[in-house]
């Protein structure tokens, strides 16, 4: 039998029994389908993530006082003390030639007003190179002042949204505020740049980092930034900063760095794995529309009972009624597979059409996952009821009506 | 052409035997008719099957064509069935979803014959049968009479030596059998050999050569010198 005719043949069947057929294929389109959306949403949520981590900034070093270990127990009960990073430890570490810029931090809390108007909001005491570390951009004025760090000047850039709650619509540059028990004069406004992984930019003071020693009354850093002048230049930067703070430490290594790259594998990693477990679930229903097909086609090899028979009568071997029925199999699973695709991406268009920000797209292997574990399933579970009827006994097969 | 030698076919039906055929000795030669009669459960059914290769005798031989069929495999046993045998059935079993043509074509697709070549045979078919106007009708849109016919163009349309009809008629009015006998006794006017189980006794007097079933044996095995058919059934 020639395999056109075999397929038309079992075509020709697929239409005979309407109802059965668009059952299987809903059943195969939804297990396709759901295995697509489901892992485009994992793989949006991957890429959302280790987007935001990449907007940290590029060749990030991050320096925090304090080690932090998995094992042991606490340093101060071994006896070892945390030392405070301090500004002197922050610029010794930035003397290298492999860091770019750096920006020590000081975080804290403080009420900032302008006559009665007043918000508590995060104040973060940094340096000029803040912007370059973290590549936010300014809306209005300047940034920080680049002159000597410990030099305490009172002046601050203001987020967006927090400008706008004290200000309005009108000017506030040149204008002074209040911030905590000192008063500020605003040199800068900040864009308007959506949220920031971390620090929600558009609520935030920034103050040079000695007016944040001052304010807070603390001599020690939140945390130091850096940023190498190369990719490849992290780990011999990494090497420097722990050989220099140990030695301004007394030799003792009491500080964490992280770096941007650490972190973001260990994120692509986890959403990775949560991609998998998804389209696996998703996988299950594909099992489930397998299942149908079993009993469906089982039903199928019942129903056309006679037909079989015929064919047996007419000289059609057990292998090639086999082959008619697994035919058929993998015209309804790849039908099914094609059907789900449309589905799939149908509804994903339709998510993102209501979610811009999701970045949305299915991975490659996902489609042929689909594809292939509904071709595989439609095939394997079909095998069954092809044996049973090329074993069907013609002559009580023909025997009944 | 046909030799069964000491045929038997047991059925187990719970721990009954049932005996369907009990030492069967049977030769037909080319271009016999013969009608198969007897009451029903003798094993007219069971004998027209085992010589169609449907089913399997539990002891005894069977030659056709001078070839011991009865040890072949399933492979050959279907490819001995698709070249040298055609069934016709009391309840014509047609695919109800294929048209005429495309039932009497089925044989020849699935011996794997090209589109073009199949279509002239079914052409020709159809004309034989006198139902080229029915050729894209399916079964359903059929009479019993017409359905038949497409039946038997169906069996015979690859050419076989044998044609094994088990009741054609039995399902049909009589002007719609007289037809059906007609284009069988034609069929065989041309060299087919043809075995037809009835239960209608003027059908098998039709015959030259009468058997006879009780109970799973072959009672009387009749052929009449000088026999000749009434010219109209
Ligand atoms: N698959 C089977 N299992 C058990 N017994 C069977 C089977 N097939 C046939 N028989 C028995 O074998 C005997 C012969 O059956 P068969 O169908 O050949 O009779 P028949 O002469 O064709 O009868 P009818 O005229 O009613 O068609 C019967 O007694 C029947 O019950
Ligand atoms: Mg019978």
């Amino acid at each position: 039998m020639k395999t056109r005719d075999a397929t038309r043949f079992a075509f020709d069947a697929l239409r005979g029994y309407r109802t059965r057929t668009l059952l299987m294929l809903l059943a195969m389109s939804i297990g396709v389908a759901s295995v697509l959306v489901l892992t485009s949403l994992g793989e949006a949520a991957r890429r959302y993530v280790t987007g935001e981590f990449s907007s940290l900034g590029t060749n990030l070093i991050i320096v925090l006082p304090g080690k932090s270990e998995t094992s042991g127990g606490s340093p101060s009960l071994l006896g070892g003390t945390t030392r405070d990073l301090t500004l002197n430890d922050a610029l010794a570490v930035s003397r290298s030639a492999l860091i770019n810029h750096m920006a020590p931090l000081i975080i804290g809390s403080a009420p900032v007003s302008v006559k009665n108007l007043q918000r508590d909001v995060m104040v973060v005491g940094s340096t000029s190179s803040l912007l370059d570390v973290r590549q936010w951009r300014l809306g209005k004025g300047r940034f920080l002042p680049e002159t000597d760090i410990t030099r305490a000047r009172f002046v601050t850039v203001l987020g967006s949204t927090l400008k706008q709650e004290l200000f309005g619509a009108k000017n506030a540059l040149g204008e002074w505020v209040r911030i905590g028990d000192r008063r500020f004069r605003v040199i800068g406004i900040m864009a308007a740049q959506g949220r920031s992984f971390d620090i929600d930019v558009e609520n935030v003071a920034f103050v040079p980092v000695a007016a944040a020693q001052m304010l807070f009354n603390t001599q020690s850093l939140f945390r130091i930034l850096l940023d190498t002048r190369s990719r490849e230049s992290i780990p011999r930067a990494i090497a420097f900063i722990k050989h220099t703070l140990r030695e301004r430490h007394q030799g003792e290594e009491d500080v964490t760095l992280i770096t941007q790259d650490a972190v973001l594998a260990t994120f692509d990693k986890i959403l990775r794995a949560l991609t998998l477990t998804v389209a696996g679930i998703a996988a299950i229903s594909l099992a489930v529309a397998g299942i149908l097909i079993m009993n469906v086609m089982l039903v199928a090899v019942s129903q056309r009972t006679t037909e079989i028979g015929l064919l047996k009568a007419l000289g059609v071997p057990q292998r090639q009624i086999i082959r008619l029925f697994m035919t058929e199999a993998a015209l309804l699973s790849g039908m099914g597979a094609g059907l789900g695709l449309l589905v799939g991406q149908t509804v994903s268009s339709v998510i993102g059409y209501f979610y811009p920000a999701l970045p949305l797209g299915t991975p490659w292997w996902a489609f042929l996952a689909a594809i292939g574990v509904a071709l595989g399933t439609g095939l394997l579970f079909s095998l069954l009821p092809a044996r049973r009827a090329a074993q069907l006994d013609p002559v009580q097969a023909l025997a009944r009506r | 052409m046909i030799r069964l030698t000491d045929i038997q076919r047991d059925f187990q039906v719970g721990d009954q035997q049932v005996h369907a055929l009990r030492d069967i000795n049977l030769q037909v030669a080319a271009g016999e008719y013969i009608s198969i009669m007897g009451p029903s459960g003798s094993g007219k059914s069971t004998l027209l099957n085992m010589i169609g290769l449907l089913d399997q005798p539990t002891a005894g031989h069977y030659q056709l064509d001078g070839q011991d069929v009865t040890t072949l495999s399933d492979e050959q046993q279907a490819r001995t069935r698709r070249e040298k045998i055609g069934f016709v059935f009391q309840f014509f079993h047609l695919v109800p979803r294929l048209t005429a043509a495309q039932n009497i074509a089925l044989p020849l697709m699935l011996a794997g014959m090209p589109e073009k070549q199949r279509n002239q045979k079914v052409q020709m078919a159809l004309q034989q049968m006198g139902i080229a106007d029915r050729a894209g009708h399916r079964p359903d849109q059929l009479s019993g009479g017409q359905r038949q016919r497409v039946a038997i163009a169906r069996a015979t349309v690859i050419g076989p030596a044998v044609l094994l009809a088990d009741e054609p008629t039995g399902n049909l009015d009589s002007a719609a059998g007289t037809e059906v006998v007609k284009i069988l006794e034609q069929l065989n006017a041309n060299g087919l050999t043809l075995l037809v189980v009835t239960h209608d006794e003027t059908l098998g007097k039709r015959a030259r050569r009468r058997i006879h079933m009780i109970d799973g044996a072959i009672e009387h095995d009749t052929l009449l010198q000088n026999h000749t058919p009434p010219a109209s059934p």
